[in-house]
């Protein structure tokens, strides 16, 4: 990667941080509704690892969806649109903050039934492959998910039939409030792909050039018609599971500890030793916070869907959609 | 009579049950140290311990198939799935196992297990969230499926099922906790499963609902009232068994019925009780019966297109109107 990327990279990850922080402000205002999970504290594992991608790769995730959007390209107005319900969104308003997608991006969905996505990343690698194309796809869960029947059987799948998937384990220690030594026979996410004969790397998930280079090994292993790969990524959440979440299953020092590992704080680093100006970090931050400032502006501008498209988009063929009754 | 909410009536009543019988235990997803996803075992952990009250993985399969495994050999497991939209990956735990096996072997075998679940939309949650699939589950002889719609109903039911010797779902309405009622402190205090209730008596016509449609018809009801129709409201309280006979008495009366459900019409809880009235009642009929039900669409995120889509009393209002 070259200097420009690295600031792209940089860039993306501010962005999220910006994102998030603003939704959980909206939330609280009443004007996104449902659930929200924060990717604040990941933002390193999904733009480490989306940014080892061809745009031709999938990529598919859970309901912790807003940094890996980002990360695949969807722009800031888009998501916050979606999570306001608005018709402008990426969904028209009907999937809201934990089902972001974009066909054209590649960016296969977020998807809130935990694992539940787990095989449909093996039925897309499969299409790929069936039909002879290089691409791979980048399939996020979480520390939780692996302990689902959905994980087993879609590793176990992906393996026999050699797909070209890159799994990649968000372990940010938690499901919930169940910490992994409560819900998981064993300490490593990355053991359970043994089982499946599956090759597995573990990387510190604060470390976005850690992450982007394990990536990259991982989609090349897969490419290169080798079958599935595992990735698994240390991370950590600062905020709770979702909004509303009381945060009694772990303590504030905890939190602290690894909020002093920033992944920011340390790409900041990493970059300031490489020779970037202070003043160009500074722009940066200043452009994502007015990216976020438009976004936001769009997305309260927006319209709500009409009461008509209550009936769109059921089926995809149009004599088959239900009519008003 | 002491007034509390559906949640304090529902963790009592489990309370009450751990305090009286060693054997039941409960388990799921944050049902332990988090107290609960709803809060209903809040407290538990501590007081029972994680012997009895046991934090599991995110493993639905697993949690029911166990449950159902426990319930063989002698133990009273109470399993908790979320919300009812998990239940699907439970789907062949619930319905090859927990509602066959007691048949299936002869008898052999009992499962007393109650699974607790919530259900309903309105939450903004998405279409995977929102489901009232109550009725998919209703399908099944060998599976009982109980869906309160008060404090007092949540208390004696579940207290039936945790002493019953077959398998129950027992659902929950995820927008309903709060809902306030007068429930007797009697420990003992049971209330029979598979009996319908006359929620409020009346002569114009038969409404028959239950869970939050109970809630959302009393409030159309009012408004009928004070334009001089006068409704009868019966709560099925559990979809199986299925007690039908203050329907169709009630029916004999009021020669017009109205059915209100949360989840899709078709196929629905309006379609089996029209069909039952039909059969049972076609010599009384008046009119056409009337079901209220959800918009045939996956439930959409956005606010206002998700509240249109899902049955009001406005709704309520409009069928008996047809009807009378
Ligand atoms: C099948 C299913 N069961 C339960 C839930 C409720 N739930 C949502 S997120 C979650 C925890 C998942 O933890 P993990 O996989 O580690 O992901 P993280 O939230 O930490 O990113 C649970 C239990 C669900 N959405 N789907
Ligand atoms: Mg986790």
């Amino acid at each position: 990667m070259d200097q420009a990327e690295h600031l792209t990279l940089y860039q993306q990850m501010v962005v999220i941080r910006r994102l998030e922080e603003k939704s959980a402000e909206l939330y609280q205002q009443g004007k996104i509704g449902g659930f929200l999970h924060l990717y604040i504290g990941q933002e390193a594992t999904g733009v480490g690892a989306v940014a080892a991608r061809s745009p031709h790769d999938n990529v598919i995730t859970a309901y912790r969806d807003h940094g890996i959007a980002v990360a695949c390209g969807m722009e800031p107005k888009v998501i916050l649109a979606e999570m306001l319900g608005k018709v402008t969104g990426c969904c028209k308003g009907k999937g809201g903050s934990m089902h972001l997608a974009d066909k054209r991006l590649n960016f296969w969905g977020g998807h809130a039934i935990v694992g539940a996505h787990i095989p449909l990343a093996t039925g897309l690698a499969l299409a790929n492959k069936f039909r002879g194309e290089d691409s791979v796809t980048l399939c996020f869960f979480g520390d939780g998910a692996t302990n689902i029947g959905y994980f087993h059987e879609g590793l176990n799948l992906a393996a026999v039939w050699d797909l070209p998937i890159v799994f990649i384990c968000e372990n940010n220690q938690y499901g919930m409030g169940t910490s992994i030594e409560r819900a998981s026979a064993v300490p490593e996410m990355r053991q359970k792909a043994e089982a499946y004969g599956m090759p597995s790397a573990r990387v510190d998930g604060m470390e976005l050039l850690a992450v982007h280079e394990a990536a990259a090994a991982a989609i090349a292993h897969a490419r290169a018609g080798q079958g599935p790969y595992f990735l698994e990524a240390l991370t950590y959440r600062y905020r709770g599971h979702s909004m509303g979440d009381p945060e009694r299953y772990r303590k504030q020092e905890e939190v602290r500890r690894w909020q002093s590992d920033d992944p920011i704080g340390k790409f900041e680093a990493v970059l300031l030793k490489r020779g970037i100006s202070p003043d160009d970090l500074n722009a940066i931050e200043a452009q994502a916070e007015a990216t976020i400032a438009d976004a936001v502006r769009f997305a309260e501008e927006s319209p709500f869907p009409p009461p008509e498209e209550l009936w769109r988009d059921v089926y995809a063929e149009p004599e088959a959609e239900p009519q008003p009754a | 009579m002491p007034v509390m909410t559906i949640r304090e009536a529902v963790s009592q009543a489990l309370w009450e049950e751990m305090e009286r019988d060693p054997n039941v235990i409960i388990l799921g997803e944050e049902v332990g140290m988090w107290g609960g996803t709803y809060a209903v075992t809040k407290g538990f952990y501590d007081h029972f311990g994680a012997e009895r009250v046991r934090d599991t993985p995110i493993a639905e399969g697993v949690i029911v198939g166990a449950a159902v495994g426990a319930a063989m050999n002698g133990l009273k497991p109470v399993a908790e799935i979320m919300t009812i939209n998990f239940a699907f990956l439970a789907m062949d735990q619930i319905v090859n196992h927990a509602a066959k096996i007691h048949s299936m072997f002869g008898g052999q075998f009992e499962v007393p297990v109650v699974i607790r679940t919530t259900s309903g939309g309105g939450k903004q949650l998405g279409a995977t969230h929102s489901q009232t699939p109550d009725v998919i589950f209703a399908h099944f002889p060998g599976l009982k499926v109980v869906a309160p719609a008060t404090p007092a109903d949540a208390k004696g039911l579940l207290k039936s099922a945790i002493r019953g010797r077959d398998p129950v779902l027992f659902i929950e309405h995820s927008t309903m906790y709060q809902e306030r009622g007068e429930v007797p402190a009697d420990k003992d205090f049971l209330l029979p499963i598979g009996k319908s209730d006359v929620k409020r008596p009346g002569n114009d016509v038969t409404i028959v609902t239950y869970s939050k449609m109970v809630q959302i018809t009393m409030r159309a009801v009012k408004q009928l009232e004070a334009e001089g129709i006068d409704c009868e409201v019966i709560d099925l309280r559990s979809l199986r068994p299925l007690d039908l006979g203050p329907v169709y008495a009630s029916f004999k009366k009021t020669n017009r019925a109205v059915i209100v459900e949360e989840g899709w019409r078709s196929y629905g809880v309006g379609a089996e009780v029209a069909a039952r009235i039909y059969e049972e009642c076609f010599d009384y009929l008046d009119a056409p019966i009337q079901r209220v039900a959800q918009k045939e669409v996956p439930l959409p995120y956005s606010a206002d297109l998700e509240k249109s889509a899902i049955p009001g009393p406005a709704d309520v209002i409009a069928a008996v109107k047809a009807v009378v």
